[in-house]
């Protein structure tokens, strides 16, 4: 807001609910940032209604301008955004406020919950005197009353021993323990309206069940209205009343969830969609990814924003910008003039088929070349304490005896939790170097038995992608740069090595003539292309591709694990994909291994697994998974997971799930004594030869 | 509990090296120093055998294997907690004893000045920043750090002789500790002060500028930090979320530089020493070199020592008194 036009307010009164006056009205919002480059036209006229005790979903990618929107509401942007239109809280316009009386709002009426609960709370202060705090800005609390309302709300979110836990500090609670926190503190003074900006983003999947399941708790007993901002359509569908599409600035469609997820009016919705990879129902068919990246918001040309990408586009489309208008379904409005071409079509009919050749027919697996063998793989990393005298207080076992193996062709998606030892596995396995236990054999050569020229040469056969593109790929060097030089140091002819790279380049789908660009002139996706390309110059069997799409945009993740699918066949690699999204794996693998705490509990072949977990731990982890469905979400049952990964420094004895099994509080005496006496080993289940499990009393359950 | 056998290994360890060092200095010293340079060999009245005699009795005599005067040296101070004498026989302990003492006075305002203003002037332009405000001081203080001490302290001699001879007053008072002055009750409080006013300016103007900078970066990092968003999302006005949320993460890094700064500054006096008539230990660490001063030497590089180990202790305890997150460890 500019000082000149400061509107006069005809009252200072804080917004109080009224009857039939929705809680949340936004008209017209438009948000500019001043750069270096110009004028950034971050939020485009943005309309939307919230009523109390209704979840509105607000999903879009990266920069669509989902979170300027709500930290305007909150009166949090920059002081050098300009913004125009109206906020109404209760009727009462916000826009325009001192600073002083929306702090008065804030956390009172509008609360947030926020994406990063790791850098959320301060990291100096108790999270005791961090909700006190939040509790006497607003209310007349003595430091006791305000303390036991403490515990109460730290109760109430599902902190267990509150009065111990209160006088802790940030830095001793778990990623979704202080993401808990957050949600006490944003609920503390009762608010009318909650604004959880990807409020379980940074949270393992499991986590993020239980996270989704007490958001909705704290909806129902504030009766507050809920903006979810998310780029994960599963959440919203399992959530959220109605969604709101953002794109390019502007809601492009907004609709019942219902009828945004089976009868979307709107080419992007649609987009969005088919390029998700779903956890529940076997692939098929490739997805289908959404070309090209979003416009930048700089100086945004005529016409739909959407056009350039939109494969229904025509002329018409770029003479002007289709308004949000009604359409034929009831309530559902979308910003495409060609909404009508649009019902009852599948994504299929709509978006262009990527081609992707069909592997060659293969005989029966145990034909196939076993292209990387891990047998008994065991990494442990010393505790060490004392800061002048290190001394050796105990052993984490990051690894602990895990078995697999990857035949020719093949993929094996590695999931589980963060911490539970997928990235070690791969670091022990890509250092070729002897396995502290256990043997580790690359295209049939044991590590434990190669000489140093002998494992540059494994090396060649066996190349790695980074989860970040960002920071994988050396900024001050070129493109071309960077793809030589894995050709540079492994002797290959120089006079080849121009038309290789360019010849890498359009293998992944980048335009050869941008190789002397830098990574920064690149958008996220074409990054990870290049991390491809590179760890694709000298012809590797085997990739090891760590979270690949885990940065990227779903649009945009889509067309990578396209190219990541036709590479492997045209070039007959293997690979062995470490990701936490499961529905990525079941999309992208043949096999999949499920971790916990450094053990492999289940292992077979990616539908089985997925349809029929057997291990409880697999169960709980696909059915915490939230499916892009509205009416199949929400008749799901979760098995939800007690309290968070026990410390790997301390595994509990015996199997080391059954803390937090559910399968476990089911069994009687004899039963328990032997999950916590005995520890389960990977074992065929069910008379599969490559179906493993390791649990004392595997059952098959469905969980989609 | 903790703690203390957290800082008892801490001081043993420091003193090692504190042992390490002053040895090393020892050596270099004696061996780099000549003594019978600080007597003049052509001056035909000079009694040269006296002379080699006291050098030899104050265990400076170059003569003597230098193995022998540091087992020597080692029992003078270890058993006698005696430093030594200056090659013109004055006891090193109760010179360096003055010189601390005047140290002390001369630097304990200005540092405390230096980063309370630091600290103050680096957060409220960080607030402000690409401002004004935050551009003039900003600009102030690259000007200060690109002074050299000399250039500032000469000037505001020349600046207050001026406005003495201008008023007709002795407002400004510039050379040495104290002078004259009346005898009311205060009075010599008073003239000390006046005589520290302008020595304090001249050292607390580099430092503190220099605070400052780290300060507003590290204050412009915890401005955007997440937690401030969420304090101020709780509904704390702008100027509460900065001070309790920003500022006191801010401060932790500024624990390390202040704490080698104080280090420092007891020795880095030099030139504000010199130019103010004040005889502290900076000046002393070189005229002791000047002067052939092997015994003092050493005891300048003790002293020294002692200061950068304190401040590395001073810098752990301050932090684990801040920062939650070290005290768990």
């Amino acid at each position: 807001m500019s000082k000149k036009d400061k509107p006069v307010f005809e009252s200072d009164a804080l917004p109080e609910r009224q009857p039939g006056v929705p809680v949340l009205q936004i008209a017209d919002l438009n948000v500019r940032f001043p750069s270096e480059d110009g004028v950034v036209h971050a939020v485009r006229g943005v309309n939307l209604t919230v009523n109390a005790g209704e979840v509105v979903g607000l999903v879009g990618e990266s920069g669509s301008g989902k979170s300027v929107t709500s930290m305007s509401v909150m009166g949090l942007l920059d002081e050098n955004a300009h913004v125009e239109g109206s906020i109404k809280l209760h009727g009462t316009e916000l826009l325009g406020r001192s600073d002083d009386w929306m702090s008065e709002v804030r956390g009172k009426k509008v609360a947030m919950v926020f994406q990063d609960p790791l850098s959320a709370l301060t990291p100096v202060y108790t999270i005791g005197d961090q909700i006190v705090e939040a509790l006497q800005i607003h209310g007349k609390y003595s430091d006791a009353e305000a303390w036991d309302r403490a515990l109460e709300l730290l109760r109430m979110v599902g902190i267990p021993n509150p009065e111990v836990r209160a006088k802790n500090f940030p830095h001793e609670f778990s990623g979704g323990m202080r993401q808990r926190v957050v949600i006490a503190m944003a609920i503390a003074n009762d608010p009318d309206l909650i604004i959880a900006d990807e409020p379980t983003t940074a949270l393992d999947v499991t986590i993020q069940a239980q996270i989704l399941d007490l958001l909705r708790v704290a909806q129902r007993e504030t009766h507050a209205g809920v903006v979810m901002i998310t780029h994960d359509l599963g959440v919203v569908a399992g959530l959220a009343d109605r969604v709101a599409v953002m794109y390019a600035g502007r809601i492009v469609e907004r609709a019942d969830v219902n009828d945004v997820f089976y009868h979307s009016r709107h080419p992007y919705t649609v987009g969005l969609l088919g390029s998700l990879p779903r956890p529940d129902l076997d692939k098929d068919e490739p997805l289908t990814p959404v070309e090209g990246n979003p416009p930048s918001l700089l100086n945004l040309p005529p016409g739909c924003p959407f056009a350039p990408r939109c494969p229904m586009a025509s002329e018409e489309c770029l003479a002007a910008e289709p308004d949000l208008l009604e359409t034929d379904l009831a309530g559902h409005t979308s910003a495409c003039i060609k909404f009508a071409s649009l019902s009852d079509k599948k994504y299929e009919e709509i978006y262009p088929h990527e081609e992707i050749p069909a592997a060659a027919e293969q005989g029966t697996r145990e034909d196939a070349e076993v292209i990387l063998h891990v047998d008994g793989l065991v990494k442990t990393y010393p505790l060490m304490k004392g800061s002048v005298f290190k001394r050796r207080v105990g052993t984490v076992h990051a690894v602990d005896h895990i078995s697999f193996d990857i035949r020719a062709g093949e993929t094996l998606g590695l999931v589980g939790e963060s911490g539970c030892g997928k990235t070690t596995t791969i670091m022990s396995i890509l250092e070729l170097a002897k396995p502290e236990e256990g043997r580790v054999v690359v295209l049939g050569k044991d590590t434990a038995e190669l000489s140093k020229s002998d494992r540059k040469l494994v090396r060649q056969d066996l190349q790695v992608v980074f989860q970040d593109p960002m920071a994988s790929l050396d900024p001050r060097l070129p493109i071309y740069d960077i793809i030589a030089e894995p050709l540079k140091y492994n002797g290959y002819p120089k006079a080849r090595i121009a038309s290789r790279v360019e010849e890498l380049m359009a293998l992944v789908g980048l335009e050869p003539a941008h190789a002397n660009r830098y990574p920064r002139n690149f958008s996220g996706g074409q990054k990870q292309r290049v991390g491809i390309a590179r760890a694709l110059a000298l012809e590797p069997r085997l990739l090891v591709l760590d979270e690949p799409v885990s940065a990227l945009d779903v649009s945009i993740q889509a067309g990578v694990l396209n190219l990541l699918e036709r590479l492997r066949v045209e070039m007959g690699l293997s690979y062995l994909f470490v990701a936490h999204d499961l529905s990525v794996v079941r999309h992208i693998a043949h096999r999949v291994a499920v971790m916990y705490l450094g053990r492999i509990v289940e292992l077979g072949p990616v539908g089985e697994v997925f349809d029929h977990p057997e291990h409880p731990y697999s169960q709980s982890l696909l059915s915490a998974i939230p499916v892009p469905d509205p009416v199949k979400e929400r008749a799901r049952n979760r098995i939800l997971l007690q309290g968070d990964l026990p410390s790997p420094a301390n595994p509990p004895s015996g199997c080391p799930f059954h803390t937090r099994c559910p399968k476990f509080q089911t069994l009687d005496e004899a039963d328990r004594a032997r999950c916590t006496g005995e520890t389960p080993l990977l074992a065929s289940a069910g008379g599969q030869v490559d179906r493993q499990v390791a649990c004392h009393f595997p059952e098959g359950v469905s969980v989609f | 509990m903790f703690v203390l056998r957290y800082l008892a290994r801490r001081i043993v360890n420091y003193a090692i090296l504190l042992f390490i060092a002053v040895s090393l200095g020892y050596l270099v010293a004696s061996a780099a120093l000549d003594p019978r340079n600080a007597f003049d060999w052509t001056n035909p009245n000079l009694n040269k055998a006296a002379v080699n005699a006291s050098l030899t009795q104050y265990n400076i005599n170059p003569d003597t294997s230098i193995w022998l005067r540091y087992g020597r040296w080692l029992r003078m101070v270890f058993l006698h907690w005696n430093w030594g004498w200056t090659p013109r026989g004055e006891a090193i302990n109760s010179l360096i004893a003055t010189r601390i003492g005047v140290s002390v006075r001369l630097v304990t305002i200005g540092t405390i000045l230096s980063l309370v203003g630091g600290v103050a002037v680096g957060a409220w332009s960080a607030v402000r920043q690409y401002h004004w405000s935050d551009r003039i001081v900003s600009f102030i203080c690259m000007l200060l750090i690109s002074t050299p001490t000399m250039v500032l302290a000469v000037v505001m001699q020349l600046g207050a002789t001026r406005f003495n001879q201008a008023t007709g007053t002795q407002f400004f008072q510039f050379i040495g500790e104290t002078g004259q002055h009346p005898s009311y009750f205060g009075a010599g409080l008073i003239d000390r002060l006046q005589h520290l006013l302008l020595p304090t300016i001249s050292l607390a103007a580099l430092s503190m500028a220099t605070y400052s900078r780290y300060q507003r970066n590290l204050m412009l990092d915890t401005l955007g930090a997440d937690y401030v968003r969420t304090a101020r999302a709780k509904g704390l006005r702008k100027s509460r979320a900065i001070r309790h949320h920003a500022l006191r993460n801010a401060i932790i890094p500024m624990a390390t530089y202040f704490a080698f700064g104080v280090a420092q500054v007891f020795v880095g006096a030099t030139i504000t020493e010199q130019v103010y008539g004040w005889n502290g230990m900076g000046l002393y660490s070189v005229t002791s070199i000047q002067q052939q001063d092997i015994n003092g030497t050493v005891a300048v590089v003790a002293f020294s020592g002692v200061c950068v180990l304190a401040g590395a202790l001073l810098s752990d305890i301050l932090i684990a008194a801040i920062d939650p997150r070290v005290r768990a460890r």
